[in-house]
Order: C-alpha cells, then structure tokens, then sequence
C-alpha cells in the first residue's frame, strides 16, 4: 500500500499549484505555436509558384479542423463530413453566380448555412452510435452527392458550377492568378478558425466535449444533458466545414460534385489521423503532410499515388497511435 | 426520530427481465440525513433497485418521489439536476482527464454553464475552486492534477464519491463503495462517508456487516427482489429469517 485512500488534506502542501494556475497554463501559447503560424507565411517569400497548393493546404487544413472538433474531441467518428463542405461550396458558388460575389459576406453566409444544415443533422446523429452512427454519416453523404447531382438547374451537375465571380477582398485586393490574394485569404480565415476552435476547446464546453469522449455513460449520471453538447459542436463543425468548402468556391471559382464526394470525407479522416486527433495542430500538421505527399507521390507517379498514402498511413497507425504530432510531442516531453 | 421529513420515497417499484421478477413491490423512504444501508445476498436486485432509483432503468409498476414530486418518467440526467447523485459498482470515470477537470466538469453541469464555449475554462474561478474543495475534503488534492488513470484504486473510488458529491445531491446512492477496496482501507473509505453533510440522506449498499452495523442507522434487507425487513441494525442483527438468507451464508 502506497497511500492511504484517506489522508486528511489539511495542509496543503508547499510544491502544490493553485488549481487555476494549472488550468490556466494547460491552455497557454507555445513557442512552437507561434513559429508555426509564422512558418505559415513562407510560401508569400520562398515559395511563390506553390500559393495555389498552400491555397489548397490553407483550405483542406480547415476542413480538417471542423473534422476534429467532432472526432477528436467529441469523439463521433464521421465518413460523410464531405457534406458541409460541399454545402457550403455550393452556397458560396450559386450566390455568386445569382450575382452576389462579395466574398466576406458570401462566406459567412456558407458557413451559416452549413452550420444551420448540420444543427438539423444533428438530431439524427445523437441517435445512433459506433458503426451505426458512421454509416448514418456516410449515408448522408451520399444522399447530398446525389441531391446535388440531380439538382442540375441549381449546381450544375457533373458539368460543375460554371460562372462564378467573386469581387475584392474588402474591396481592395482581387485575386490574381499566382494566388496571393487566394492564400492570403484562406489562411487569415483559417487563422481566426483556429483561434475560436482553440477558444472553443479550452473551455467548459471543451471540456465537457472530453468527458463525453472519455466516458459518455459517466456524463448523465453528474447531470449533463451530453446529447445537447453533442448537437452544438456538431452545427459548430458543419459551419465551420461550410467556411472550408466556401473558400475553395471563391478561391477557385468553381464548384464540382467532387467537393461532397467519399473520397473527400474520407481523406479528410486519414490526415486527421496522420496529424494525431484531438490536438488541433494535428488536423494541419496531418493535412500538410498528406497534401505534399500527394503532390510529390503524383510527380513519381500519377496514377497510383494512394500507395504511398495508404504505406504512410499504416506505418502511422502502427507505429505513432497518437499520430504524428502526438508523437513528437511525446518525444518533446521525454527530452524534458 | 417519528416525524422526519421523507426526501426519497418509492412506492411499489416492480421490474421484470423477462419471465425474471427482479424487483418486487418494492417500497422504501428515506428521511432528510438517513444513513441507511441496502443489504442483501446476490442476485437480490440490490443494484437494479438503484438503477430503477436513478433513471438508468424504468420499472414496470410502482412510483418514485423526490422531494414530494413524481420524478418516475425523468432521465438520469434530469434526476441528477434535482438533486438524486449515485456511485458505480465498477469505476465509470474519466481516466484521460484528472480528478480537478473531472469534478470541475461535473460543478460546470450543475450550474449549467458547461455549454460555454467563448469563456475559458481557467476564467471559471468559483467553479474550479469547489471542485478543488471537493477533492481536499476526500483526501484528493494532492492529486487533484494527475491523470485519473494513474491514481490508485482506493483513490478512484474517492473519485467516483467525489464526483456525485459535485451535484450537490439530496440524495445519494452508493452503490458498493468500498467494491474491491481492501477491508482495512474500506473503513477509511466509509469514515468519508460518515463525514458526509447531515441533511444529504445516503443509501449504500454494502457487503461487509461490521462496516454495514457500524455506519447504517437503518438496514434494508432484500432478498428475491422484495423487501424482506427493513429495521434499525439491532433487529436486523437478531432477526432469524435474515440470519437464515444472509447472514447464514458465511457472512458476518
């Protein structure tokens, strides 16, 4: 017996923290934090030909972050977000071509879209559980798809969403072909998600989104109506996978069927795994590995580049079950 | 001792499993500050019997009354909001998060504000100040800030008591405490429990007779579902037909 389970706490003890303080530093910036979103501006300096792939990293790093809300922190594991990112595209896209491209407003107006779409879903998804809850995602997946598919007047079909224009940024900055303004854009969007996810997850509401991830049976019994917090982080992501999707519309000036595919919900699953869930970074580290991965892979090869990926993820899963940021972070904790 | 005030009352409680009468015609009260202890051999409905208390069942037949209002059709979560809190058998915690952010989250459901997700955890001041009082009255602060997984087992079963106590419960129903605890710790573990607040009414239910005779001022005994006596420890200690289920069986 090591300790007694009752030792009388009357003296607190001199090396004891406050309670608080130790929240509090749970949830303080790091250096690597800041040298990340610096590192982020790099491509403007060094990398001019690669803004449109950092434009597409900016943009699918989002999606990923809407994803880990739910899966890594929520713990509801989705095949079918591809859904409000798509919702979202749309929205963004057929405004504009009804003849409103101002770009700020046409992309709040996404986000909210996808985010009233996905608190309707919702009643659905706190229903169901494991495989049911993720074949009921996939299934509304594929239901949008189609939808989307059949409404050929609205979204154009197979054809894709043909004439969209969207105007200035502010007024000021166009988006010009090299797509300075298009990165630029993406990943001031993407920063200020971050921090309200950051926000967000440092909260009472992130924390009780763990506790239901660590032990939903438990979160009645101390009163919590879990299914209500479950129901708000999941219109919480759906907006937030509207933003994404949005910004692919205006920064591309296209929509495809593509956008609400299986292949993209799925692929937003793998770089959240391969970043390492529940950390917010890991959802960008992972999507900035899969997306150079994939560019590089199709260099090599382009027709069987899903090996490489497929390689990458196995030797993830097997070998850095936390991902590879929680892998490094390990690796960082033991060198201190 | 004649005219204290019933905090819990049920009335008639019966549930079946099937062809299996688990519950039957089951009717207990329990007065403001009762200490009372829920006895009898397995497989007697002890646990069914809290799970039909607390929501996680729904009986069949019968009523349940908290405070004077019918809370029979109420969900767990519901039940817990007005105040009736219970304990596992086997530990049901959270043993990613330590003890300070589990009953932290636990204080944040009672005052409703776990919804929050634009102010910051640490800005909860008052909140994590009780969880953290909390944990110190059982003996938990010196590891209030370790993973949960990492305490030890008696530790974990403080947390569980810890985490019902943060609903600032009425009622509170232990469901074997001292489960697995090592019986010269358990006598500890139930010290805590003695020490509870008068006016929250405890039922346990608890294996060991000296730790039950000690610490109940009033013994359930059930057997088969139903009620067979419920007395003060003295008559239940004397009582031949409980010697004859229970007592009889190499217990006490």
């Amino acid at each position: 017996m090591t300790t007694p389970v009752t030792t009388p706490m009357t003296t607190p003890g001199a090396a004891q923290v406050e309670p608080r303080d130790w929240l509090r530093r749970r949830s303080r910036w790091s250096p690597f934090e800041i040298v990340f979103w610096l590192a982020a501006l790099l491509p403007f300096l060094v990398l001019p030909t690669y803004l449109p792939l950092a434009n597409q990293v900016a943009i699918a790093a989002l999606f990923a972050l809407s994803v880990d809300l739910i899966l890594g922190y929520a713990g509801i594991v989705t095949l079918g977000h591809a859904m409000f990112f798509g919702l979202g595209a749309y929205f963004a896209g057929v405004i504009s071509v009804r003849g409103w491209g101002e770009p700020i407003t046409g992309l709040l107006a996404a986000g909210l879209f996808a985010g009233i779409i996905g608190f309707i879903v919702s009643f659905l998804i706190t229903r169901v559980q494991h495989l049911a809850l993720i074949m009921v995602t996939l299934g509304l997946g594929f239901l949008t798809y189609e939808l989307a598919n059949a409404m050929h007047w609205l979204t154009g079909g197979t054809d894709g969403l043909r004439g969209i224009s969207t105007w200035p940024v502010l007024g000021q900055f166009r988006f010009d072909m090299w797509g300075y303004t298009a990165y630029a854009y993406s990943l001031a969007v993407l920063f200020i998600c971050f921090l309200l996810s950051r926000r967000l997850v440092n909260s009472a509401f992130g924390l009780a989104l763990r506790g239901i991830r660590e032990n939903v049976k438990r979160m009645p019994a101390i009163g919590a109506d879990h299914k209500k917090h479950l129901r708000l982080v999941y219109a919480i992501s759906a907006a937030i996978a509207g933003l994404a999707g949005g910004l692919l519309a205006q920064t591309t000036n296209t929509v495809a069927l593509d956008s609400l595919s299986f292949e993209r919900s799925a692929d937003v699953v793998v770089m959240l795994i391969l970043g390492g869930t529940g950390r917010l970074y890991g959802a960008i580290l992972g999507t900035i590995i899969f997306l150079v991965a994939r560019d590089q892979l199709a260099g090599i090869n382009p027709q069987y580049w899903y090996f490489g990926i497929g390689l990458l993820l196995m030797l993830v899963v097997l070998f850095m079950p936390k991902g590879i940021l929680g892998f490094l972070a390990r690796l960082v904790e033991r060198r201190n | 001792m004649v005219d204290q005030q019933i905090v819990l009352r049920a009335e008639g409680l019966s549930k079946k499993f099937g062809q299996l009468e688990v519950t039957r015609e089951v009717s207990i009260s329990l007065p403001r500050g009762a200490r009372h202890a829920l006895i009898g051999p397995n497989g007697a409905g002890k646990t069914t019997l809290i799970n039909l208390l607390t929501g996680q069942l729904q009986p069949d037949g019968g009523r349940i009354a908290l405070e004077g209002d019918d809370i029979t059709g109420l969900a767990p979560a519901a039940r817990v909001r007005r105040g009736l809190s219970r304990t596992f058998q086997i530990n049901t915690l959270f043993p990613d998060l330590t003890p300070l952010e589990a009953v932290t989250l636990a204080v944040l459901e009672r005052k409703r504000s776990a919804g929050q997700f634009w102010k910051r955890l640490a800005g909860h001041d008052e909140t994590i100040e009780e969880g953290y009082a909390i944990l110190t009255q059982l003996g938990l602060g010196e590891v209030a800030t370790r993973t949960t997984r990492t305490l030890s087992y008696g530790q974990q079963r403080l947390l569980e008591i810890a985490l019902a106590l943060a609903a600032r419960p009425r009622v509170l129903l232990l469901d074997e405490p001292a489960a697995g605890v090592p019986k010269d710790e358990s006598a500890a573990l139930f010290q805590v429990i003695a020490a509870l607040p008068a006016d929250i009414s405890v039922l346990f239910i608890e294996h060991d007779m000296d730790i039950v005779f000690k610490f109940a001022s009033r013994i359930i005994v059930l057997v088969g579902g139903g009620v067979l006596l419920e007395a003060d420890p003295e008559t239940v200690r004397s009582d031949r037909r409980v010697r004859e289920v229970y007592l009889g069986h190499g217990h006490g």
